[in-house]
């Protein structure tokens, strides 16, 4: 199987090119990112295909995934709402936004809802200190800021989330 | 400290948030015809590596990262003779607080982006990276966008202005761990691997990626280098003190009525920065602590004589802190500082890499004591137990993370220690 060498031929050829040849490891991280696209998170599976492009051994890649908290070894929700309340944000009143928005939606703390589509998670510093609370939602394709949030515009984006979860 | 001007605050031109004075400042040819581009030009054209280098070094900047170090030294550490060699731009900032860089990029990236290029000139390297934090990710994109812009421009690319220097700038996703923000570590990450801090020396100037000489600058400290060039080494020293010339970009958060990032001279007092630009406390409360840089130096109380101080390297480290990142978090009366301490501490203990034990489990232990305070279920003793553990940290670690980490409890208890001590008694 080398389903992301086929599909995403050009955009890993982009991603080799920035690396001199003879130091390819460091894609590891890109490519990463682009199996974690394809596939929601990084199975043994999507962890064998990226090694095998840089041919390096799966523990080597594998090991990475646990180091790095944007990095998801088993499935999740398919949408995070990363709420920041490390202390300049707690200090305009991120704890108590977070608590809020998981009470309106009835979830706890990093628990995906019932459809297993959202969770809200707490998160350290994302420097956006000066527009607390603030959000980033992040899902398999990219991540987002949401900056400024009051419990309505959050409560908006995640109805709008839910939206695009029951369109697919 | 050495002001420009002792009589008034003193609202200066600003050096990197340009942007802030001069409408589309994010498009190249707005950003050119303000004079874009012609340092670097004249860089590459006329101006021999070691000359840029002893401008630099003579402008008396300083990293702008935390350490504040002499960036035109650093530079000419660079091992002779060796090459190739590389620029690495840190834009992973991740200090709680700190939100500068990520304006610079987003609302000045062509200035910020002619700073790498200066900086790959002096260095004589053909390409640079830009490590952004892994959050940045649309900010990255972006970013892609204009460097492709520059490349279009003949500004990036090969026999750049009819010489034989060519330049690439590539940008480098992080994943989400503040290590990375060390330079070594950064470097570690960048070459594939685990982030964790390298034993130094060899400093990146000697070994750097992929073992050859490398030059790490923050953000800020490039976005600085343009107008340097430019305008040369005694318009930069006219503004900020002697030690710490030219400006610096605070990024003040916390309770206050204003959070923002506020460029000013170095040196200029923390009232000025607070209670003008930052139009003061929230709800008009009395302010009752300050955290200079960040979860990253020791906790200030807020009296007259702290606030009256200059931020600037040498004033800050004279009140027994730092100025760092000079991320300004801002505390005010009602704010319990072991409560602070403890979500700083958090902070830490997730944030360690792991690789040494003293700030390992030193951080973890911390954090559990200031748990048990926190819930009520500490005695008196276990103070007494977070402070040792906290002394115990410092000094033996292999990058400034653990020292920052015990400095944050040791300087909390030492100087706010009723605020430890109401906890402790409530848990009896
Ligand atoms: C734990 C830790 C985190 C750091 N995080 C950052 C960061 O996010 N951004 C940054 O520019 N420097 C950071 N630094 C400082 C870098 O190690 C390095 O000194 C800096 O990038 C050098 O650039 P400068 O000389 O331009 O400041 C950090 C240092 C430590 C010890
Ligand atoms: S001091 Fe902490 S963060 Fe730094 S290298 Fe050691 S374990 Fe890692
Ligand atoms: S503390 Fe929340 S964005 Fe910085």
């Amino acid at each position: 199987m080398a389903a992301l060498a086929e599909k995403y031929r050009a955009e890993i050829q982009s991603i080799l090119a920035k690396y001199p040849p003879e130091h390819k490891r460091s894609a590891v991280m890109p490519l990463l990112f682009v199996a974690q696209r394809e596939y929601g998170h990084l199975d043994r599976q999507a962890i064998a295909e990226v090694a095998a492009l840089l041919q390096l051994e799966p523990t080597e890649v594998g090991s990475l995934i646990g180091f790095y908290t944007l990095f998801h070894d088993r499935p999740g929700p398919t949408y995070r709402l990363q709420v920041c309340t490390d202390l300049p944000c707690a200090l305009r009143g991120a704890e108590e936004f977070a608590r809020e928005l998981r009470q309106e939606l009835n979830v706890s703390q990093g628990e995906p809802d019932t459809d297993g589509q959202i969770a809200v998670e707490e998160v350290k510093c994302l420097a956006a200190c000066d527009r607390a609370p603030v959000f980033q939602l992040q899902e398999p394709g990219g991540i987002h800021y949401y900056e400024n949030q009051t419990l309505e515009t959050a409560l908006a984006v995640v109805e709008e989330l839910r939206g695009r979860a029951g369109s697919d | 400290m050495l002001r420009n001007s002792e009589a008034e605050p003193e609202v200066t031109e600003p050096i990197v948030l340009r942007h802030r004075v001069l409408p589309e400042f994010d498009r190249l040819t707005v950003y050119r015809q303000h004079g874009g581009y012609q340092a670097f030009e004249r860089a590459v054209r006329s101006r021999s590596p070691e000359a840029v280098i002893q401008l630099v070094k003579d402008s008396g900047l300083r990293g702008r990262g935390g350490a504040g170090f002499p960036t035109g030294v650093k530079w000419s550490f660079l091992t002779p003779g060796v090459f190739p060699r590389y620029v690495v731009a840190n834009a992973d900032e991740s200090e709680p607080g700190t939100f500068k860089d990520r304006e610079i990029i987003e609302r000045n990236p062509f200035q910020f982006l002619e700073g790498v290029a200066i900086c790959a000139h002096a260095a004589q390297a053909n390409v640079a990276y830009v490590y952004c934090r892994g959050e940045f990710w649309d900010l990255t994109s972006e970013l892609d966008r204009k460097i492709a812009e520059l490349e279009g421009a003949g500004l990036l690319g090969d026999g750049l202005f009819g010489t034989d220097y060519s330049l690439r700038i590539y940008t480098h996703l992080g994943a989400g761990a503040y290590i990375c923000g060390e330079e070594t570590a950064l470097l570690e990450s960048l070459e594939g691997k685990l982030g964790q801090p390298r034993l130094r020396p060899p400093f990146p100037a000697a070994e750097g990626l992929y073992g050859k000489p490398t030059v790490v600058n923050n953000v800020e400290t490039l976005a600085n280098l343009p107008l340097i060039l430019e305008r040369g080494v005694d318009w930069y020293r006219s503004v900020g003190t002697k030690q710490s010339p030219g400006t610096k970009v605070f990024s003040l958060s916390g309770h206050v009525k204003r959070p923002a990032n506020v460029e000013l001279p170095l040196g200029t007092t923390f009232r000025e920065l607070i209670f003008e630009h930052g139009g003061g406390i929230l709800g008009d409360k009395k302010i009752k602590a300050i955290l200079p840089a960040g979860a990253s130096a020791p906790i200030l109380p807020a009296a007259d004589d702290v606030l009256d101080s200059g931020m600037d390297y040498e004033s800050v480290a004279a009140l027994g802190s730092a100025l760092g990142s000079a991320s300004i978090i801002v505390l005010d009366e009602t704010v319990n500082i072991a409560w602070a301490e403890a979500k700083i501490t958090d902070f830490f203990e997730h944030e360690s890499c792991g690789k040494c034990t003293p700030c390992r489990e030193g951080t973890y232990w911390m954090k559990h004591i200031l748990g048990r305070l926190m819930t009520g279920a500490a005695r008196a003793e276990d103070i007494e137990l977070l402070h040792s553990v906290g002394t115990g940290i410092r000094g033996k670690c292999l990058c400034a993370l653990g020292d920052f980490a015990a400095l944050a409890v040791t300087s909390g208890i030492e100087r706010f220690g009723t605020d430890f001590k109401v906890h402790a008694v409530n848990g009896q």
